[in-house]
């Protein structure tokens, strides 16, 4: 169909080829400078002789990172809030979005709006702290994995895709005797897998990243998620205590910090970056169950 | 979104029905409510609790009289930050951070959808995609860390390049006329790919029956593009629009917060930064609290009015 193109349609093909290969280049660059930096000799990225490819390969400042103990501790942090943030997340997204998905579940509506309103109005920011400072969790795990436990989005989503399921299946399931908590662990939970693990990668992937409720609810350190400590080490340079009191010459300390500097920010990206190809596929998907019946 | 008006209607005839009917229905499904109970409970303390907690913008808040206790001083906060030298400075950055947001980042994903529907290479396309897509899942700690880094004046390679071409560096984090730029165009290398999912999978539902036809007809591919597929994504386009407008005083506090220095602090001090200093580290809890519910009131109405304009307009709606 596509085969006889006519010289403007060639000269359009070109036209948006070009323009989308240099989005590439603009979105691949910062993350490959950033990565050839960090295994360069310091000394070389400063001086700007790195543009493309690592200068004086080398690892050292790898090294360094992964004896920092403010780094073990936030990966450790991190994982943890992640994983039960993210079981939380679910549980509750499920939860609340299977008896919405009933057609014969009286109250739907009311319920639905209940929860449709706190997405566009919110107590704030103050509110809530005072909140959770009332509840005893600041500078608790809990503080960080309820505040924000169900995003009414996803619940939406899921209730739209429970509702794609048959309703035979489930009067089969009834006629059997199934009450309607076997039907859900039963028959919906495992129909349901693909669009739970979409869930599941976008809550991860936000407990991961996030730093602002553990900003506002943590104050004790050994409870920080890794995002605070490279804020820290990063924004706020603090980096006095990643360089080893042995080089006492200034030059080189400052050296040492910008090398750290990338290999930090690799550290802390990697994971995410390296999951995410394989899970595209399911992320576009949830994206778009989103979009075309939310 | 869409079907919000269906559902209802399949549920009319069982609203005329009789309450016995009700009544059944719900011993019916009794532990149906039993698996929401915990998650309406939920909703209650973590969302509708700070809902009433608002109240403390009316009041003085006093630590151990609690909420309830304290006594009313009217709209006393409101005037109070209205009248503030911080007042213009912080509703100007929000809106132009906003707008300036809105128009260049809500533009770029739409056009980045329809220039990749164009690609006929299944190979070629799913390269641009995945690579579109990776910045989304950067922290935004890691984006305006590699703002630093790229962008410092003594070992960033932005300014390298600078002064290779004989200029001389900028501190671009620093100055404040530089701010908002950076602020918007990091979002969009950021999440212009991602953005652009949603128009993409619109653009997929396209009839190619009207291409081919337009095509016999010997309109050109830029001529389709702009006839057929973006008339075909407007229902799309609006609804993602009036979210967002929803949004413009609603800056996010997070990359904000974290490019923030004070250096920069005249152009880039916004409301929701605003609170957490004053409310948080500050703990003026009433008078922030207030500043917040200004906020949320204007969010709310901005959304309202775009909602109302778009319906009336293009018979598109959120609701």
């Amino acid at each position: 169909m596509f085969k006889k193109l006519s010289l403007r349609d060639k000269m359009f093909t070109i036209f948006i080829y070009s323009i989308l290969i240099v989005v590439a280049c603009l979105m691949l660059y910062p993350l490959i400078y950033v990565l050839s930096a960090s295994f360069s000799n310091p000394e070389r990225t400063v001086l700007g002789e790195v543009w493309l490819l690592p200068k004086e390969f080398n690892i050292e400042s790898y090294l360094t990172v992964f004896q920092n103990e403010d780094v073990l501790i936030g990966y450790r942090n991190t994982i943890i809030y992640t994983v039960f943030g993210t079981a939380i997340n679910i549980l509750f997204t499920i939860l609340i979005a299977y008896p919405l998905s009933r057609r014969d579940f009286y109250g739907k509506e009311v319920i639905t709006g209940f929860i449709i309103f706190t997405m566009f109005f919110g107590g704030g920011m103050i509110p809530t702290y005072l909140l959770i400072k009332d509840l005893g969790m600041l500078d608790t795990i809990w503080a960080i994995v309820l505040p924000g436990a169900v995003s009414v989005y996803n619940v939406i989503i899921m209730r739209t895709f429970f509702q794609s399921i048959p309703d035979e299946l489930r009067e089969a399931a009834s006629m059997d005797g199934c009450n309607n908590i076997t039907l859900l662990v039963r028959i919906i939970l495992p129909l349901s897998m693909p669009i739970i693990a979409v869930m599941a990668l976008f809550h991860g992937v936000g407990h991961w990243n996030s730093y602002f409720d553990a900003l506002i609810y943590l104050s004790d350190e050994d409870k920080f998620p890794l995002q605070l400590f490279l804020r820290q080490m990063l924004i706020q340079e603090d980096m006095s205590a990643m360089t080893s009191s042995g080089t006492d010459v200034l030059a080189e300390h400052l050296l040492q910090i910008e090398g750290l500097k990338y290999a930090v920010v690799v550290v802390a990206s990697l994971p995410m970056l390296i999951i995410y190809p394989f899970l595209q596929k399911f992320f576009v998907k949830g994206v778009m169950i989103g979009s075309l019946k939310g | 979104m869409n079907e919000q008006p269906a559902m209802e209607n399949m549920t009319l005839p069982t609203k005329v029905k009789r309450k016995g009917k009700k009544l059944k229905r719900i011993r019916k499904n009794w532990d149906l409510y039993l698996l929401i109970l915990p998650v309406i409970i939920y909703f209650i303390i973590f969302k509708y609790v700070p809902m009433y907690g608002v109240q403390i913008a009316f009041k003085d808040f006093i630590s151990v009289e609690g909420i309830l206790g304290s006594p009313w001083v009217g709209i006393e906060h409101f005037t109070r930050f209205f009248e503030s030298f911080y007042f213009e400075r912080l509703l100007s950055n929000t809106l132009l951070i906003g707008l300036y947001e809105l128009a260049v980042g809500f533009p770029i994903p739409i056009i980045l959808a329809l220039l990749i529907n164009e690609v006929r290479n299944r190979y070629f396309k799913s390269f641009i995609q995945t690579v579109t897509y990776a910045p989304h899942f950067l922290s935004g700690v890691v984006v305006v860390a590699l703002l630093f880094l790229l962008l410092s004046p003594q070992t960033g390679i932005v300014n390298q390049i600078i002064v290779l071409f004989g200029g001389e560096p900028i501190s671009f984090m620093t100055e404040p006329e530089w701010f908002k730029t950076l602020y918007v165009f990091s979002g969009v290398w950021q999440n212009m790919g991602w953005s652009s999912i949603i128009y993409l999978a619109a653009l997929a539902a396209v009839d190619p029956q009207l291409h081919e036809a337009a095509e016999i007809d010997g309109a050109s591919r830029l001529q389709r593009m702009w006839h057929i597929n973006l008339p075909s994504i407007k229902p799309t386009i609006i609804i993602m629009l009036i979210l967002q407008c929803g949004s413009i005083l609603g800056v996010g506090f997070e990359k904000v917060f974290l490019m923030q220095n004070s250096l920069n602090m005249s152009a880039s001090d916004v409301i929701s930064t605003h609170v957490y200093r004053t409310g948080i580290l500050g703990s003026q809890y009433s008078y922030s609290a207030a500043i917040g519910l200004f906020e949320s009131v204007v969010n709310l109405i901005i959304l309202l009015m775009v909602n109302y304009m778009a319906h009336r307009v293009n018979k598109v709606s959120l609701w």
